[in-house]
């Protein structure tokens, strides 16, 4: 998920040309206050006439209790946007709120349903209420990390090794699982120091995270890397769906590949080493069907 | 020393002969830092010359003072590769009353050797020379003050005019060798405080572009030369200096590692990127018409394999030994590129001359593989159109276009299509890549030419190809 400034035109034209799988255009930290106004009007229109090629487009609204909030949601919602994602959420409630308020839109439209909902979890209630959040709607999507508040919030700074979030990752990460929806890490921002950033993607790889928050496109490809399965593994997996469909068509029951029984989980981990191949462009979805 | 050709600069200007109305010439090669322009025409000025042809290899931003040398009658006729600067903004709009004269380097080269343009007297840079006129980019002394590598603009300048002064900044003892003009072609050695500012020509480390889409840009157009059918052992390759290309050849590398694949020769402008490849064993020869920073120099001094070539030996068309002939890939960049793969590298989009002609017509026609690398869009400027502002390299001899939004094949290359599809890469039609410009960014207007003529395109084997109107605020 690539976070692009949304007073910037420049940058949320070329986006979707470096291949992130979602772009996330922003609202809230990215944009002065004296431009909160301007800037909704340009991801507005950005939304509506930019074509962005399939990508997710997601919105970083401001929070519900400022006075730019409610007019975000507005805005994106008519705009069509795929995902609201809304900042520093602390409790269940607060995602409701903005159920509603994308309900009222959605229902002046005629679209409801259409918009899902993010939640950035970004101080120490955030996480003690991780699961109640990612439970909060139908809607919810996925559950993200904010790392900066989070770590401020602790009274304690982010460092390397990141061992300051190691209880938030894994909060976040078992709350996502256990609801359901997808879960991101926060972002790294020192684009000069790409192994630190490479071994930051490989710890949250490591914990279970779906992906990684960035802020430039030359972080794409170091995501992609790690988050690529080997060919190995692709080859593994290919073999176990086409054994599954095999003893599907057959009406059989117990899979065997390479002599060794198939159960459930493995099957599961087949099916996400293939989609992660596809989503990190090294397998053809044509191909792996 | 017996026979010491080392006068003042009013002295050589008397000794050549030198008459209103003749053609003086200069190279290019301290680019940006060159000093030597200006303050030969501020003497030429001095000594009451008029209406002078000035014939440079190319001429850039620092060559401003030129307007008011214009102005006076000074300079009434201009020859050149380039222009830049507010010089170029002055020509755009109309100061001179004949237009100027766009060669490539190998088409001035060929004119030059063919007499077609003569030049009465040359004035050349040189980091050394000695007091009979060994002359060399490459500086001798402990305390050198510039440096520039290979003089190869200035070869045919040396070899054709009448009358060569050179002009040093370094005069060493007899015998300055290596040397690159000889002793034999030069009738006068001038020596001057300063011939250029050597960190003008471009930083001397090398640095890789940060920006993501010129990276995207040379990932592309590594995979299409990787895939082309091209890369092989001993293949031959040519890269300009924009920020995509040379990070096109860090992509390069790596796969030339991977595979175990070595180039024979480098061609062109040569970079520190070059040298590097050169010293790590993939590229056998580096063969250079000009150094395009202060490790290229300094390599050339040093590295036998690493060779000066003239501009007529680098990219003539109707010389059968010009290098060219044998060059197999090179990337180049464009100002526009249109819908028949014609590309316009010298006028903007806004009427205004803001480029060089350089090498790219000579490379694109004579490689067996010739690549555009230009973004789609820079900001509002759509780069993909229906049709150039001005012609500069006609499309017959461009392959590939690779953009940000895909990767378009020339019609007359369906083997190449054919393999980069195979290799999965995004190719496109080009008109849809001129359409998908279109839609983001609207139709511009028309720009508002007047019916001045302000400059002459000629093609490399001396016909007109195109010409530049004067532009109207």
């Amino acid at each position: 998920m690539m976070f692009v400034p949304g007073n910037n035109p420049g940058m949320m034209a070329d986006a979707h040309i470096y291949g992130p799988d979602s772009i996330m255009l922003d609202l809230e930290d990215s944009v002065t206050m004296a431009e909160k106004d301007a800037a909704r009007l340009l991801v507005y229109n950005a939304l509506k006439s930019i074509d962005f090629g399939g990508t997710e487009m997601v919105v970083r609204i401001n929070p519900l209790n400022t006075p730019y909030g409610k007019k975000d949601v507005e805005a994106v919602v008519k705009a069509g946007v795929d995902v609201i994602r809304m900042p520093k959420t602390e409790t269940a409630d607060e995602v409701r709120e903005l159920e509603a308020e994308i309900v009222k839109v959605e229902t002046e439209l005629g679209c409801l349903g259409r918009t899902r909902i993010m939640a950035a979890i970004e101080s120490a209630l955030g996480i003690v209420n991780a699961y109640e959040i990612a439970t909060a709607s139908k809607r919810m999507m996925g559950i993200a990390l904010g790392a900066e508040d989070y770590s401020a919030n602790l009274k304690t700074q982010r460092t390397p090794g990141g061992a300051e979030l190691l209880l938030a990752r894994e909060t976040i990460v078992v709350a996502a699982r256990a609801a359901g929806i997808a879960c991101f890490d926060t972002v790294y921002s020192n684009l000069d120091d790409m192994d630190t950033f490479r071994k930051e993607v490989e710890l949250i790889k490591t914990l279970g995270f779906d992906g990684k928050s960035i802020i430039n496109p030359r972080q794409i490809e170091v995501v992609n890397e790690v988050f690529a399965p080997s060919q190995k593994d692709i080859d593994k997996a290919l073999r176990i769906i086409a054994a599954i469909k095999e003893a599907q068509a057959k009406g059989s029951g117990v899979i065997a590949v390479n002599g060794k029984m198939v159960d459930r989980p493995v099957v599961i981990r087949a099916e996400r080493t293939v989609a992660l191949a596809i989503a990190s462009g090294i397998l053809d979805k044509e191909e792996a069907l | 020393m017996r026979n010491s050709k080392v006068v003042t600069l009013e002295e050589a200007i008397v000794k050549s002969g030198l008459k209103d109305g003749m053609t003086i010439s200069f190279h290019h090669h301290f680019r940006g830092g060159d000093k030597v322009v200006n303050l030969v025409v501020a003497k030429l000025a001095e000594m009451g010359f008029k209406d002078l042809h000035l014939a440079a290899s190319s001429l850039s931003d620092v060559h401003a003072p030129l307007i008011d040398h214009i102005k006076a009658g000074v300079i009434t006729k201009i020859s050149t590769s380039g222009l830049r600067g507010e010089l170029a903004n002055e020509i755009s709009h109309g100061l001179m009353k004949e237009p100027v004269v766009f060669r490539s380097h190998g088409g001035r080269g060929s004119a030059i050797a063919s007499g077609e343009l003569h030049i009465d007297v040359a004035f050349l840079g040189a980091s050394s020379c000695d007091e009979l006129g060994n002359a060399s980019g490459c500086p001798r002394s402990e305390n050198a003050k510039s440096i520039c590598g290979s003089l190869g603009y200035a070869l045919p300048d040396a070899r054709y005019a009448d009358h060569v002064v050179v002009l040093t900044d370094d005069l060493v003892a007899y015998p300055n060798v290596p040397k690159s003009i000889s002793s034999c072609d030069v009738e006068s050695v001038v020596v001057v405080d300063s011939v250029g500012d050597s960190s003008k020509i471009s930083s001397g480390a090398i640095r890789d572009s940060k920006n993501p889409r010129d990276i995207l840009l040379a990932k592309q157009a590594a995979k299409v030369i990787i895939n082309s059918g091209y890369f092989k052992e001993g293949f031959s390759i040519q890269t300009g200096t924009g920020g995509a290309s040379l990070a096109a050849v860090k992509y390069i590398r790596e796969s030339m590692i991977e595979q175990g694949i070595h180039a024979s020769f480098a061609l062109g402008g040569i970079t520190a990127h070059m040298v590097k490849l050169h010293e790590e064993g993939l590229i056998g020869r580096l063969i250079d018409v000009q150094s395009f920073d202060k490790v290229a120099a300094e390599s050339i001094a040093h590295d036998q394999f690493h060779q000066e070539v003239s501009a007529v030996e680098y990219a003539s068309a109707d010389h059968v030994g010009s290098a060219v002939h044998a060059l197999d890939i090179v990337i180049l960049s464009a100002l526009e590129v249109d819908v028949n793969f014609n590309v316009n590298v010298l006028v903007g989009s806004d009427g205004i001359i803001r480029g060089a002609i350089g090498g790219h017509p000579d490379t694109a026609e004579d490689s067996a593989l010739s690549i555009i690398v230009c973004p789609l869009l820079r900001g509002r400027i759509p780069c993909v159109v229906p049709k150039v502002t001005t012609l500069i390299t006609p499309g017959k001899g461009v392959d590939v276009v690779v953009t940000e939004y895909g990767i378009a094949v020339n019609p007359e290359r369906p083997e190449i299509a054919e393999r980069l599809k195979a290799a999965g890469l995004k190719v496109v039609d080009i008109h849809n890549l001129a359409a998908k410009a279109r839609s983001i960014i609207g139709e511009p207007d028309a720009l508002p030419f007047g019916d001045k003529v302000v400059g002459i395109v000629m093609d490399r084997h001396g016909k007109v190809l195109d010409e530049i109107h004067n532009i109207v605020d």
